[in-house]
């Protein structure tokens, strides 16, 4: 890689980590003024996890996500306008506005849409995975989930199939203290998250999720060892919700001092001033970043709105899959 | 054409869709192991040395493996998933219900889920947690479609038209119906063989069956107490009331055209179900014909508002039987006049 490519590769990880910032603010402004129906759950302050993943992933590998899954989605690759399209509930969003905020995916840029059960899609990863071994496919499996998905049955019983059959699946824990106002030291005697693989007999690691680059390199590390055979890895990813977990939250459970620390530990904020430092970009060129993301999301906003509502019509199509293949 | 039960015919549907379609896998507990029992019910019996690789068992870990199976559907392999008992399947249920039927609707027709899912059922001597009839859990389960044969003609047709839809299917299959000969026959266990032809077949996913036309009443029954509505209705021919029978076999969707017409012509319905009268399927079927059918004459007859029991003397007392169809039959015939 030249040092050309390294900076435009570094400078796509911060746009796109801009882009969901920028897709994430927006929409907190909409639902709050009561223009976007249902209910959301934001990814502010994870930006990293998202981006560092996706980065490290093939176009034509998979990611399983959840209920939180704007940034993921943005990260493999989803454009603003499909998102939001579903956010409205329009006929033209990703899942023909059938799915909303917690199940948003494309399947065709490799995002299965979100499995809003905690813990429910680390089985469905498992299998996908297992479906690329008997295909004799390269292809990954990245499975994000976070920190209050690993006291569930389903995380265990699943991990345990991805170890004993060598499945090319990337468990990806975004460890973000809290399982909805839980903090995780209320629920794990072991808070180490990256521990759980080790009992499963497969690699674990426990990462910095607030350094994009650092996530992304050890994305790619476990993304080499599922297409090689080696098996599942668990990715640990330390990072903060900084922001509510869903709707109105006011997140009162989060101490004061822990949100400062954290807060300065902005994810786009160390990165942005990291790639100033080095020469890769200016304050201004950052500026524009952020004000090309704020104009894109602002465009496909005005289009949504627009955008034709499904047909009562549509109520009962899709139940079904057409019956049968010979 | 060969004389074959429901095991060995399932069997056999399973070895013709793997020779058929590469895609198909057998994936469940305690299958795929040599010297071992071919699932709890011998029906992958020494599969795994026709099908090195695809016969897949997995750990004491059912909401995992029908998650796994799930995932791997929505990838384009075309699963056939197999649990001991279908009372485990609440263990599953929330991959079956939250993915696995939704997965197609909530990602606006993106994913599809070609998936089949094999549960027997039925009190056979095991008490309160390996007997339940479980249709009643899931006939209700937008996305799903579900099946029940009750001879081995349906379990092979009905299986290979399982494997190769395009929707989750669930197959709830009767312990007493598996085999009546043989090391692994149950005692009380009722001949469902048939005669199955050379040549390949499906049974639609669909159709209720008529099994014996009658014109004075109308049984409708699946898996065992279909037999048991058949017995029944020999009897009631010798006393003059001629009852036509119909096997339900596909539970959901129900198969209303074949359900309403056999309704209408008779005026008369007696439902017969095993498991527990409320919320069962039979509520559902008795509403259904209601709604449909002005002036129907009806009756159900289920098991009592109980768990299963042990003792043999309070499962016989549990379950409905020959007598007690045709008792509430006579009593049908009698009604509105």
């Amino acid at each position: 890689m030249t040092a050309r490519d390294r900076a435009d590769s570094r400078l796509g990880l911060l746009e796109r980590m801009i882009r969901i910032r920028e897709f994430e603010e927006g929409v907190r402004f909409l639902f709050l003024e009561g223009s976007m129906p249902g209910t959301i759950h934001q990814c502010q302050g994870q930006e990293a996890t998202a981006v560092g993943v996706c980065a490290a992933l093939r176009p034509d590998d998979f990611i399983t996500s959840t209920f939180r899954g704007h940034g993921h989605a943005l990260a493999k690759g989803l454009t603003e306008q499909e998102l939001l399209d579903e956010l409205f509930g329009a006929a033209t969003g990703c899942c023909k506005g059938k799915g909303g905020s917690m199940h948003v995916g494309d399947m065709s840029k490799g995002m299965v849409p979100g499995i809003a059960i905690v813990g429910g899609g680390i089985p469905l990863a498992t299998g996908m995975a297992l479906a690329f071994k008997l295909q004799k496919s390269d292809q990954v499996v990245a499975c994000f989930f976070g920190d209050g998905a690993v006291a569930e049955g389903a995380f265990h019983e699943a991990v345990n199939m991805a170890a004993i059959w060598g499945l090319p699946v990337i468990f990806v824990c975004e460890n973000n203290l809290y399982g909805a106002s839980t903090r995780v030291d209320l629920v794990m005697k072991n808070p180490r998250i990256a521990d759980r693989a080790s009992s499963y007999g497969f690699a674990g690691e426990t990462v910095d999720g607030n350094d994009v680059e650092a996530v992304c390199a050890a994305a790619k590390t476990a993304a080499a060892r599922c297409r090689e055979g080696g098996g599942p890895v668990l990715l640990e990813l330390l990072t903060y919700r900084q922001t509510g977990h869903s709707r109105r939250d006011a997140r009162a459970y989060q101490p004061e001092a822990e949100r400062k620390a954290w807060a300065a530990r902005d994810p786009i904020e160390i990165f942005a001033a990291r790639l100033e430092r080095e020469g890769v970009i200016d304050e201004a060129g950052v500026e524009r970043m952020r004000a090309q993301a704020a104009k894109r999301f602002t465009e496909a906003v005005e289009r949504a709105r627009s955008a034709p509502q499904p047909s009562p019509d549509d109520l009962e199509s899709e139940v079904f899959a057409p019956e049968s293949q010979p | 054409m060969k004389r074959q039960g429901i095991a060995e015919s399932l069997r056999d549907a399973i070895a013709e869709e793997m020779e058929r379609d590469p895609r198909v896998f057998c994936i469940g507990e305690d299958i795929g192991v040599p010297g071992g029992w071919g699932g709890a019910f011998t029906v992958t019996l020494n599969l795994e040395k026709r099908f090195p690789g695809r016969i897949l068992n997995t750990p004491i870990a059912e909401l995992g493996f029908f998650g796994v199976a799930t995932g791997a559907a929505i990838m384009g392999m075309r699963p056939i998933v197999d649990v001991q008992y279908g009372d485990f399947l609440f263990l599953a249920s929330d991959q079956i219900v939250n993915n696995a039927a939704k997965l197609h609707y909530m990602s606006g027709g993106q994913i599809r889920v070609p998936m089949v899912m094999r549960a027997p059922v039925g009190a056979t001597g095991r008490s309160a947690q390996h007997a339940q009839s479980m249709e009643r859990y899931f006939i209700g389960v937008p996305g799903l479609k579900v099946v029940a044969p009750s001879n081995a003609y349906d379990a092979k047709g009905l299986l290979k038209a399982a494997v190769r839809d395009d929707n989750p299917v669930m197959m709830f299959e009767h312990k007493l119906l598996y085999g009546s000969k043989g090391a692994r026959a149950e005692p009380g266990a009722v001949d469902a063989t048939s005669d199955i032809p050379d040549e390949d077949y499906t049974v639609p996913l669909y159709a209720a069956s008529v099994m014996r036309p009658g014109s004075d009443m109308t049984i409708f029954a699946w898996l065992l107490m279909a037999h048991f509505a058949l017995h029944a209705a020999e009897q009631l021919a010798a006393e003059g009331i001629d009852a036509e029978v119909i096997d339900v076999r596909a539970l959901a969707p129900l198969d209303w055209p074949t359900l309403e017409r056999s309704a209408r012509k008779t005026g008369r319905a007696l439902i017969v179900e095993e498991g527990a009268k409320t919320g069962g399927l039979g509520a559902e079927i008795a509403a259904g014909l209601c709604e449909r059918v002005r002036r129907l004459q009806f009756e159900r007859l289920a098991s009592p508002n109980t768990p299963v029991p042990f003792s043999p003397t309070l499962e016989n007392a549990y379950r409905p039987d020959v007598a007690r169809i045709v008792a509430a039959a006579r009593r049908l015939a009698g009604s509105g006049e």
